[in-house]
């Protein structure tokens, strides 16, 4: 694998994470990871967009005309946005009503928006593509990991089976109301990020 | 005395750069310092030093705040065995356990209550102080700054907002999020921009409602089926019944909420008593007399406002002003948490209109909103947040009032 393209697809991941160092795309990521699940789920869609939405917006970056890009863009994510919402709709429906508008709010995510402005307009289709797929993981790692810490403290349990049992159950677990809300989720972005920029103090503004 | 200072000095190369224990230094130095007051003098060109330094000026709020710990002991006792003379059970722990192995019995008197109440304050308090203290020591001794004495009025003001059948490891866990969330990872003690007990309270309202959000009785007694005994805080009746549930209290409860002995959160019942703790620190000039003005001047107009207004849907509204500063924590929060020197704002104007706003803001989450009952504490938060804004502003104002001035004079 060629030294650019390693770059683009691995670089997203940490040292440029979207949500961790650019904080984009995180009113989804406070929205949907309640539960594990649709954190796999919505982590699935957006790397499916952005890799497309690259990879075509990058095909014809060069007859794109410079004064009608954003709507150009605009339009190739709205449809392939559409095309994943029915999707999801047709296999998975149930986890799709979970995900309900936020789904069609991918394309008000500022990552995908960012990437084709910023990237896929500039770069070949392969490396647009690669990028698309490397902003997507990096998003999707965080959705993950916010997904598996609120599951799990939130409600004692993992993809729905339950690993730690509830008092309300007959276990022992106490589930922490914060995790389900909100702010629980900014909690854990935040100590994501602290913990990333006190392992590579490169990531720190000075 | 002398022998201690020998000792201590002795020890001091052991904890110093190059020694054996040197991670350890912040652990030594925090023993020395609260035993001996320090001799290190100023190094730049300022050689004025306060002769109050941090801990002492805690130690002021702790002296302040000692009247309240017993009452607080004494109250819930008191609440208990008044709960058990109406027809409620014990609980069944090792609480009761130890108070009775103790040879008491449920009696409503004077040492049976302070008793029983401290077998229920002391687990949490040192729970608090250890779980606390912990955090403290791991973030000086890794990010190698002395362990500061912030914590130690932390740890006295945490356990008095909690209501007493909390369990400890939600203490525990509470104040490890306080210290942590709410102070260490600003900075430590002075650069945190919330009030770290209030960050410790409100993770365990949000996390756990069902042991914290005064719905729930917080008696130390199990009344379940017991008629005509709600355990619910006066605060959280008056949300759901208003001045009728008020005024069905009886003709002398106003007198019992102001002395405190009624049922809430371990430290906030007595209001006369706040009122002592709040004529130390304002005494001692910890505690700045414009917030705590401002701040019942606040709940005073919002709460004269609501009475204006009226509603037919919500009771609330008819709460007078003389009801609000004595149920739930507008005292202890008035005179502790809201005057916090770090958290508040620091010019003499910001503090009357972080004040203000505070009560402003306190009638209207306890009135307006439906799903909490108490609105002290978020009230006090949300002000926290804003205290640098409102300083930025009043700067901003008096450099502008400056220029204008010597532009006058030119």
């Amino acid at each position: 694998m060629k030294a650019a393209h390693k770059k683009a697809l691995f670089d997203p991941l940490v040292n440029d994470n979207p949500i961790a160092s650019q904080v984009l795309g995180i009113c989804s990521a406070l929205a949907v990871t309640t539960k594990l699940e649709t954190s796999v789920v919505m982590s699935l869609a957006v790397i499916a967009v952005m890799a497309l939405s690259n990879l075509s917006i990058s095909v014809i970056r060069n007859f794109i005309p410079p004064s009608i890009r954003i709507i150009v863009q605009l339009t190739i994510i709205a449809s392939l946005v559409i095309v994943t919402d029915q999707v999801l709709q047709a296999f998975v429906f149930d986890i799709s009503k979970q995900l309900s508008v936020f789904v069609g709010l991918i394309i008000t995510n500022c990552i995908v928006m960012g990437r084709a402005e910023a990237f896929a307009m500039q770069n070949p289709p392969v490396d647009s593509f690669l990028d698309g797929i490397g902003n997507g993981l990096g998003y999707s790692l965080i959705l993950l990991v916010v997904g598996f810490f609120r599951e799990l403290l939130g409600a004692g349990k993992l993809f729905g089976y339950s690993v730690m049992p509830l008092v309300t159950e007959g276990g022992w677990y106490q589930p922490n109301g914060l995790m389900v809300l909100a702010p629980g989720a900014f909690f854990l972005i935040g100590i994501f990020i602290w913990l990333l920029r006190n392992f590579k103090p490169e990531l720190r503004e000075s | 005395m002398r022998l201690l200072r020998t000792f201590l000095d002795k020890q001091a190369p052991l904890f110093e750069e190059g020694g054996k224990l040197e991670k350890l230094f912040p652990l030594w130095e925090a023993t020395d310092t609260l035993l001996y007051s320090p001799c290190s003098v100023n190094t730049g060109t300022i050689h004025v030093r306060d002769g109050l330094d941090l801990k002492r000026m805690m130690g002021v709020v702790v002296f302040g705040l000692l009247p309240i710990v017993f009452m607080s002991m004494l109250n819930v006792g008191r609440q208990a065995h008044l709960a058990i003379a109406a027809g409620a059970t014990p609980l069944e722990n090792w609480q009761t356990g130890l108070f009775q192995a103790l040879g008491f019995d449920f009696t409503n008197a004077l040492w049976p209550n302070f008793v029983h109440g401290a077998i229920y304050f002391l687990p949490i308090f040192i729970t608090c102080f250890a779980a606390g203290g912990a955090i403290e020591v791991l973030f000086s001794v890794v990010r190698k700054h002395e362990i500061n004495e912030g914590f130690f009025v932390t740890g006295f003001l945490l356990p008095l907002t909690l209501p007493p059948t909390i369990p400890l490891w939600q203490v525990a866990l509470g104040t490890i999020f306080g210290v942590f969330i709410g102070k260490e990872i600003f900075g430590g003690t002075g650069m945190n921009i919330l009030n770290p007990a209030l960050v410790s309270r409100a993770f365990l309202f949000f996390a756990y409602p069902a042991q914290i959000s005064g719905d729930a009785p917080w008696i130390a007694a199990n009344f379940v089926g017991v008629d005509g005994f709600s355990g619910a805080t006066w605060l959280s009746q008056a949300a759901s019944g208003g001045m009728d549930a008020i005024n069905n209290l009886g003709a002398d409860a106003w007198r019992q909420a102001f002395i405190g002995f009624i049922p809430g959160s371990m430290g906030e019942t007595s209001t006369l008593l706040c009122i002592v703790g709040a004529l130390v620190i304002v005494a001692a000039q910890i505690g700045s007399w414009r917030t705590i003005v401002g701040l019942t001047l606040g709940t005073f107009a919002m709460s004269f406002l609501l009475n204006q207004v009226g509603s037919d849907t919500n009771a609330m509204f008819a709460l007078p002003f003389h009801w609000h500063i004595v149920l739930g924590g507008w005292a202890f929060g008035t005179v502790f948490m809201a005057t916090d020197p770090v958290s508040s704002s620091f010019t003499d104007k910001g503090k009357w209109i972080y004040g203000f706003m505070t009560g402003v803001l306190v009638v209207l989450v306890r009135v307006v909103n439906p799903a909490y009952p108490e609105g002290m504490m978020l009230a006090i938060l949300f002000m926290n947040m804003f205290a640098p804004l409102i300083d930025h502003f009043v700067v901003q104002a008096n450099i502008k009032r400056r220029a204008a001035r010597h532009e006058a004079v030119q």
